[in-house]
């Protein structure tokens, strides 16, 4: 069989766009952060009788949902690409939410030396050594990004070093984040036992509770989600991401090839676990509480079935699914909250016996038989 | 409450009443001194009936510790209740006559009156009655006494009884004046390795302001010696009773994990809706429990001999069930099983919250089961966590019966080993799937009646479980049964080991960084499948 | 067993894959004697079966070696100790003089120059044609340079090249698991010659591909031999044949070497045709 012989080099479609996303989704990408970047705007300026204005209930709920939207993008950079079923995640999303935490504490307190309430009500009578410096903000978010980045780091690295996949991984990145939750309820631990940290006055100087502030932390979570977006796009379609995928799909095939998939896992699920860290950080601050039920492995779990709704591996997803997910909730726990969970266990068993592509994979499919139907 | 200890009250008297020395009236002489007027009178005639170990003493002392006591100047006795009872007869009255006159007590009386009416109960008719007695004398040990334990001590038959009265003469023996008694005393205190005398021992060996010693050397090196025995007794106690906790946990877990490493073992599949069967296990034991309770309340000690096979069955019949609705259309896709079963698991928790309610049902042991066996000193083992232990092993015993010996189990250890050749020969693979997953569940529906039997039973109480399940087959590896039970007893001692160091959940922490740790080295498990066979 | 517990089947012991994280610090091979493969009595044991039993073979530089055999002979096996999915129980297996593979991570194998064709086609399914090429591309396959590669001339007009040896132009950009199977052995292929390794290792490469395909096949390794070492296991005799030719043709029988020469010899010795070729 003899095949037209041309001179013409053959270009893969990935490296014709050279910009992360085709100018198609860029202007999609560009409008739906516009119009979400608008709403505080509609809750400031408005007077609270127009039409279109927005509700500061729903600024809070909506940075909220921003923030789990953050979440599952880091997860699914793990999950949808490399296939590393993560059942733990909620801890990182914790940890970067009691690092912030301490921040906020001690900014809670007039005076910078003094204890925060928690430890007086603990009777401690000195401040422990590990939060030195959480006076400073700086230091603080930078201790966002490091605990979750090192506890991931150090974890990973013993875990694919052993080749542990699978279930079994899964499994043990359960008990990591159970075992954390126990740690963390344990006042000795010093991170507020089980009441965690509540009572947050002030951040950066503003007042946390103010419309201004919350608008503020609200476009923090905004940009942090589109920063992960293109930083989790880039290394997607990156060659990275390819050999990511191939451990997703052949991990043992991948070896013959000349790659050790335990430096790229390592990778990976770091960044992740730094990403959902951030989105800790910033959901903190917006709840204005943390406490180790954050890290209970039913929260970690329910994450998963965020990325699952909306469809792994596809970036895009794991924001649509948040969202619907956390909607849903919303909506279940006002008007019949006995069935959320319900409807939640059914959730599960639905997407992945009906919907394996989740709701962006649905979509799709439906937009290529259009497109088929039309040709 | 005043009810209850007044029916056993009667109780007693009735079985008094059928000793021979049955009598319906007091002395009269020491009912006239019950109602003095001068109070040293009345302490004198309660001890004086303390000290006679006569029954109809103890009765009258009893009745007096009760509620009002009115007494004839004939010396007949009358309890003030609703309706009031002749207390020597047992009988109750219409009303109490007119001549009989109350009893007054205050603080001093009442005082006395608590030690007095235990000496008169050493001489019950009940042995468990004698021991609580014995055992309150223990806290109030008199030296010139002493003679009465004596009198009680010959007087019964029974070895727990006499241990009893023998440890509180040699209490009471410890304030005694007569060297060799007091000796001997500690002798036997020592000997016992039981902790609740350290403090009466090491109060021989105290000083008073000026410096010297309370008492003479030789009972300062008996003392020295017998605290010596008592620690090390004390750490023989402490570790066995630590072995034994842990070997208890390590059979609770192994029933626990027991289902899921077949279900594992036999479909890759991790069932996460594995710690509700557990919990359907334990609220099917209540049903029976409560059911026996209804219909045939003679029998509820054996409801537990009820609750083993329909929990058995319920949770298999919810197992096939979850079988052929969920985990069958996911066959292959273990991450997805996993995420499908941790939804069913929702829903089943919030079914049981909606039928039983949040809050924990009451499941009690059947009566054989409550208690210890008192080892030695303060070791108790109690009987619940021995047979539960025991059932364990047998369960352990059938399955391996079942899947070595049986059609169904060589069906389910090929496909364990190789699906596709498994059904190529012929193995029915759905249907023997279906049994597996049922028996599996079953299993952890017997799990769940032990659990029931230990601890409390709520909507959560799978969730408490399940993480440890899971360790157990990560640690166990799949395929040998030996791994499994291996693993869950090793789980549960080195937990149980930890804990008095480091608390709870320290211990938990340490065994999950040594899982991951052991894991490393053996990323199969204690029992790894080697060869050509495991590389399908 | 599932695929997911099959994901752990290596018998290699993780330990020695301490190195796993440092890129493998490979000096050249040395093939001053000429020999680029030495099997010294390896053996491989499995719950006391022995499924290599003192094998010993010598590859030569440049040489395309047949190795033949009855079904439970050790041949993958014998892949698989080389290429470090499995260690052997006893006995050592250098590449070159100096580099002894039983020591080195199946990534470190590949890295120094050994390549393997699996028995079933082994492509990653949804990647494309071109994507599968480009994965095996001979370069550093360390985190960071992978992070930040860009495609380059040169890489492009590489798989360029092979593609059109493929035959596969038109596919590029289809998805591997779209192909027919003699297609994906062809791919694997094809990814086997973008890692330009020194020794390839061969597991039936004509498995089920039709005449025309097997024959193209044979051309395409008469063409390597000599710039590259081969080894082939198959069983189609006639493609064995067809690149045999004067090469030294192995027979393995039950763990061990039964017989080597010409493929002549070979096919005239009496307990070969007992134990394999028949009558």
């Amino acid at each position: 069989m003899t095949s037209l012989t041309s001179t013409a080099v053959v270009v893969p479609p990935h490296s014709r766009t050279p910009v992360l996303f085709k100018p198609g989704a860029w202007l999609a990408i560009s409008l739906v952060v516009g119009v979400f970047a608008v709403l505080p705007l509609l809750n400031l300026w408005l007077p609270v009788e127009h039409p279109w204005h927005v509700a500061q209930h729903t600024i809070s709920l909506l940075g909220k949902f921003i923030c789990f939207a953050l979440a599952a993008l880091a997860l699914d950079l793990v999950w949808g690409y490399a296939g590393i079923l993560s059942l733990g995640h909620g801890l990182f999303f914790a940890l970067g939410g009691y690092a912030h935490g301490m921040y906020l504490m001690r900014a809670a307190n007039p005076a910078p030396g003094q204890l925060p309430e928690f430890m007086v009500f603990l009777s401690m009578t000195e401040i422990p050594w590990f939060w030195t410096f959480t006076e400073y903000p700086l230091y603080s978010w930078m201790l966002v990004l490091l605990a979750p980045g090192l506890v991931a780091f150090i974890f990973g690295y013993f875990a694919f070093k052993s080749r542990i996949t699978g279930v079994y991984f899964s499994i043990i990145t359960q008990a990591l984040t159970y075992a954390a939750m126990l740690l963390f309820f344990r006042n000795e631990t010093g991170f507020g036992g089980n009441n965690g940290f509540t009572g947050f006055k002030w951040i950066l100087g503003f007042d946390i509770t103010s419309p201004q502030t919350r608008a503020g932390l609200y476009w923090a979570s905004l940009l942090a989600l589109l920063g992960a977006l293109l930083v989790g796009r880039w290394i997607t379609t990156s060659k990275l991401g390819r050999v990511l995928m191939a451990v997703r799909d052949g991990e043992g095939r991948l070896r013959f090839l000349g790659y050790e998939p335990a430096g790229f896992k390592l990778f990976v699920w770091t960044v992740s676990a730094m990403l959902c860290g951030l989105a800790g950080a910033l959901y903190v601050p917006q709840v204005g509480i943390i406490n180790p039920s954050e890290m209970s492995p039913a929260n970690s779990i329910e994450m998963v079935v965020w990325v699952a709704t909306g469809g792994r591996g596809t970036l895009i997803g794991p924001i649509v699914g948040a969202g619907t997910v956390n909607g849903l909730k919303t909506w279940f726990t006002s008007t019949f909250p006995e069935y959320w969970l319900y409807a939640l266990g059914l959730l599960f068993v639905l997407v992945t016996v009906l919907l394996p592509q989740g709701i962006v994979g649905l979509v799709r499919k439906t937009l290529q038989r259009a497109r088929g139907a039309r040709t | 409450m005043g009810s209850r200890v007044l029916r056993w009250i009667c109780a007693c008297i009735w079985v008094w009443m059928a000793s021979a020395h049955a009598t319906t009236s007091l002395d009269p002489e020491l009912a006239k001194q019950l109602t003095a007027s001068q109070i040293s009178q009345r302490l004198g005639a309660i001890e004086t009936m303390g000290q006679s170990g006569s029954p109809q003493a103890a009765k009258v002392l009893e009745a007096l510790t009760l509620a009002n006591v009115f007494v004839t100047p004939q010396g007949r006795v009358f309890l003030d209740s609703k309706p009031p009872i002749d207390v020597l007869t047992g009988e109750p009255v219409a009303q109490i006559p007119e001549a009989a006159e109350r009893v007054r007590l205050n603080n001093r009386l009442r005082g006395a009156l608590q030690t007095e009416v235990a000496y008169a109960l050493l001489f019950a008719e009940r042995p468990d009655t004698q021991i609580q007695a014995a055992r309150q004398l223990q806290s109030r040990p008199d030296a010139t006494r002493v003679f009465i334990l004596q009198r009680a001590l010959d007087a019964s038959s029974n070895t727990e009884v006499r241990d009893a009265i023998a440890v509180s003469m040699a209490i009471a023996s410890l304030q005694s004046d007569d060297l060799a008694m007091k000796l001997d005393a500690i002798e036997q205190l020592g000997d016992s390795g039981r902790g609740q005398f350290k403090v009466a021992l090491q109060a021989l060996l105290a000083q008073s302001d000026n410096g010297t010693f309370d008492q003479p050397p030789s009972v300062r090196d008996a003392t020295a010696l017998a605290l010596e025995k008592i620690e090390r007794q004390q750490t023989i106690q402490t570790w066995l009773g630590n072995l034994f906790f842990g070997l208890s946990m390590g059979s609770v877990l192994l029933l626990a994990a027991l289902g899921l490493a077949i279900i594992f073992g036999l479909m890759g599949v991790i069932n996460m809706a594995h710690g509700e069967l557990l919990m359907i296990g334990a609220y099917s034991t209540y049903l029976v429990q409560s059911a026996v309770q209804a219909w045939w309340p003679a029998g509820i000690d054996f409801y537990i001999l009820f609750a083993i096979p329909v929990a058995f069955v319920v949770t298999a019949c919810v197992g096939m069930v979850l079988e052929k609705t969920v985990i069958r259309w996911l066959y292959g896709r273990p991450l997805e099983t996993l995420l499908a079963t941790w939804g069913v698991s929702l829903i089943l928790i919030q079914a049981v919250r909606s039928i039983f309610g949040a809050q924990n049902v009451e499941v009690a042991n059947p009566n054989w089961m409550s208690g210890g066996w008192q080892v030695m000193g303060d070791l108790v083992v109690s009987y619940n966590r021995i047979y539960i232990f025991f059932f364990a092993l047998f369960v352990v015993a059938v399955l391996w019966l079942a899947l070595n010996h049986t059609r169904i189990g060589l069906f389910m250890r090929a496909i364990t080993q190789n699906r596709r050749m498994a059904n190529c020969v012929g193995v029915p693979t759905e249907r023997v799937d279906m049994f597996a997953f049922g028996l599996g569940a079953g299993i952890a529906g017997l799990g769940g009646v032990a659990l029931s039997q230990l601890g409390n039973v709520g909507p959560d109480l799978g969730r408490t479980y399940i993480v440890d399940s899971f360790m157990v087959v990560v640690l166990g590896g799949v395929g040998q049964l030996a791994g499994t039970v291996i693993a869950a007893l090793s789980l549960g001692t080195i937990n149980k080991l930890i804990e008095p160091m480091s608390g709870a959940v320290i211990a938990k922490i340490a065994i999950l960084v040594f899982i991951i740790l052991f894991i490393q080295k053996r990323p199969q498990g204690i029992f790894a499948p080697k060869g050509r066979s495991a590389e399908a | 067993m599932t695929t997911e517990q099959s994901r752990l089947k290596t018998t290699a012991a993780p330990d020695e894959y301490f190195a796993s994280y440092r890129r493998p610090a490979m000096s050249g091979v040395d093939t001053t004697h000429q020999v680029i493969l030495y099997l010294e009595d390896i053996s491989v044991e499995f719950d006391g079966f022995k499924a290599l039993n003192a094998l010993s073979m010598e590859i030569g530089v440049g040489e395309l070696r047949c190795i033949i055999g009855p079904n439970g002979a050790g041949k993958t096996t014998m892949m698989d100790v080389i290429t470090g999915k499995t260690r052997p129980s006893s006995g050592s297996v250098f590449f070159g003089q100096n580099i002894d593979l039983s020591k080195l991570s199946e990534a470190q194998i590949a890295t120094a120059g050994i390549g393997r064709k699996f028995q079933r086609p082994s492509v990653f399914e949804h990647h494309t044609v071109f994507e599968n090429l480009e994965l095996a591309y001979k370069c550093s396959k360390s985190v960071w340079p992978t992070l930040l590669a860009k495609l380059t001339g040169e890489q492009r007009d590489q798989i360029d090249t092979t593609l059109e040896l493929l035959r596969m132009r038109q596919q590029a950009n289809r998805l591997a698991g779209l192909l027919s199977h003699g297609q994906k052995q062809w791919l694997e292929i094809g990814m086997l010659l973008m890692q330009e390794p020194m020794l390839l290792l061969l597991d039936e490469p004509v498995a089920g591909m039709t005449d025309a395909e097997t024959q193209r096949t044979a051309e395409l390794f008469n063409d390597l031999r000599g710039k590259h070492s081969l080894v082939v296991v198959e069983h189609d005799m006639d493609f064995v044949q067809s690149i045999a030719l004067d090469g030294k043709v192995t027979v393995l029988c039950e763990g061990s070497v039964l017989a080597e020469g010409k493929m002549s010899e070979v096919q005239a010795d009496s307990r070969v045709i007992e134990v394999y070729l028949g009558r």
